[in-house]
């Protein structure tokens, strides 16, 4: 970090924080302006690992693309995954096997439940508490290791394919996911005990860092920190897609909106998720998993597309212009981090530093996916 | 949110702003094809203004709106009364027509699934349309990046300075002439 006093009699100064800083959880900076202690302003600075996705989205196929999704956000490919599957088979008009679907959608939540055990350990450690991140560690690292037997890979997943899976998976794999579920159960108390009801976590997260329902929508703020703020939107109960519609879950809705409210809905999500996995493997049913037509060279109507799916940290959307060709005219991807972030430089006005890092943590940003 | 005063009130806004233009379209003339010769469909003349209800289950959008470039701002006032938020701002380059078409995103997280799409077309050689910075916050950062990627103006943001690519770069590599930098 650096800082420079801006003139003699002035008591701000600049402070540099990141790119390269171990809150910032990637390469993100942030100028600050500081009084003392307490955040006069604060600006993201975006753009560190930008890779242009949008464009790479234009000069290569339908199916060549899909391997992108998996770079953006890493900690929970494979709803990105899914968005872009499920948008190219909504425009090719697709059937997706019945089996297919679910086995997106216990996939999908796992590894939902693997992106917020890692962002429950990396949040309290950025608190100061480091022993949860390796029991949160111990958990994810079963969740990777069940994917990779079905994927083939442990972090930037291409699994699914156009109406329908690279593979099927076996009765080992669900044994697994049903023995996970077991172990996780058991392990949720323990993480309340120990980190819920800390006095010192709830000490630095409760009333901190209140972002209002407005705020939410008039920065376009979706995923866990909406709901943390009393709204109860999730892509998967609002604009029902996929196989969402006949599992029985609960979107955990938080009033407070301070840090605490958003930490409360990632953990009850790890909670529904479990349930949402259990419904999948109790009621997957036999047969294909790939779709008996699906042409070789996709080519899509003209016109253009929007399909959004709840990734694990907020609405992710993709708007595609088809030209007709076997490439996009134009892809675009709505990270929602992208947005979450926006609202830091208006929320962190006035907050103690150690604070406003305590209430970026809550944002749950990735950055790869914020810079695309 | 009420769906039938955003579409009255969009389906008013397109319908101010357009353009009577004559209709001096000539009956097309059907070209003799040569046996043999390749059919090359004649590309689509570029939409005109005006509101669409579309099939969300296949475009993923409920209105599809098509208004003047200086009317976006009251499309946004108009969405932004009823409790709408603003999704992703981004552009399309039309570059066989010569314009560039901005294209807005509207959600609505209040309970209902409602959509819309919100879009406007201005001269490529002239890329210049008003900010959304005073209806959504949001937008500051969707212009910016909009900015980087195809040097759209937006007149009245507060920062427009480049926000993914570097701060020195004056390429936009979204346009369909950008040949690598």
């Amino acid at each position: 970090m650096s800082s420079q006093a801006l003139s003699q009699n002035q008591e701000v100064f600049e402070l540099n924080l990141g790119p390269q800083h171990p809150a910032t959880h990637g390469v993100l900076r942030v100028k600050l302006v500081m009084d003392g202690e307490y955040v006069v302003d604060a600006e993201p600075v975006l753009g560190y690992i930008h890779r242009m996705h949008e464009l790479m989205g234009e000069n290569r196929t339908w199916a060549q693309y899909l391997p992108n999704m998996g770079r953006l956000d890493y900690l929970s490919a494979l709803s990105y995954n899914l968005g872009y599957v499920e948008l190219v088979e909504k425009m090719m008009g697709i059937e997706v096997p019945e089996r297919a679907e679910y086995i997106r959608v216990l996939t999908t939540e796992l590894n939902r439940i693997s992106s917020h055990l890692l962002w429950f350990g990396a949040f309290v450690l950025d608190l100061g508490g480091f022993t949860p991140l390796l029991y949160a560690f111990d958990d994810r690292e079963q969740i990777l290791d069940l994917l990779e037997s079905v994927t083939g890979s442990r972090l930037t997943y291409c699994y699914y394919r156009f109406g329908g899976l690279y593979n099927d998976v076996d009765d080992d794999f669900l044994t697994g996911c049903t023995q996970f579920l077991k172990r996780l159960r058991s392990r949720m108390p323990m993480y309340h005990d120990l980190v819920t009801g800390n006095v010192i976590l709830r000490q630095r997260l409760v009333d901190v860092g209140p972002i209002s329902a407005e705020m939410c929508r008039r920065y376009g703020a979706t995923g866990p920190v909406l709901r943390g703020s009393g709204v109860n939107y999730d892509v998967r109960k609002n604009e029902p897609y996929s196989i969402y519609p006949e599992l029985d879950f609960d979107v955990p809705v938080y009033n407070e909106c301070d840090s605490m409210a958003r930490y409360m809905v990632r953990m009850d999500e790890i909670e529904q998720s479990m349930r949402i996995i259990e419904q999948c493997i109790a009621q997957m049913p036999q047969g294909d998993i790939m779709a008996p037509k699906v042409p070789k060279m996709i080519k899509p109507e003209v016109g253009d597309y929007y399909h959004a799916v709840e990734a694990a940290r907020g609405t992710f959307g993709i708007r595609t212009v088809s030209d007709g060709k076997n490439q996009a005219y134009r892809m675009k991807l709505r990270a929602p981090t992208f947005c979450n972030l926006s609202l830091f430089q208006e929320a962190s006005k006035g907050m103690l530093l150690a604070d406003a890092l305590a209430f970026m943590g809550s944002l749950d940003l990735v950055i790869p996916e914020i810079d695309r | 949110m009420n769906k039938a005063t955003i579409t009255t009130q969009l389906r008013a806004l397109a319908a101010t702003g357009m353009v009577d233009e004559p209709e001096t379209a000539p009956a097309p003339v059907v070209e003799e094809v040569e046996e043999g010769a390749k059919k090359k469909a004649a590309p689509p003349a570029p939409r005109k203004n005006g509101l669409l209800e579309v099939d969300p289950a296949r475009k993923g959008v409920h209105l599809d709106v098509q208004l003047n470039g200086d009317q976006v701002v009251a499309a946004a006032q108009a969405l932004d009364a009823e409790g709408m938020q603003l999704e992703a701002i981004t552009g399309v380059d039309w570059i066989n027509d010569n314009e560039l078409e901005l294209v807005y995103d509207y959600s609505y997280t209040g309970g209902e699934f409602f959509r819309v799409v919100v879009r406007a077309r201005i001269p490529r050689d002239e890329p210049n349309i008003s900010t959304l910075c005073d209806v959504f916050p949001s937008a500051n950062w969707h212009e910016r990046e909009t900015y980087d990627f195809f040097g759209i103006n937006f007149e009245g943001h507060p920062q427009l300075e480049n926000l993914l690519l570097p701060e020195d770069s004056d390429f936009h590599p979204l346009l369909k002439d950008f040949k690598g930098c």
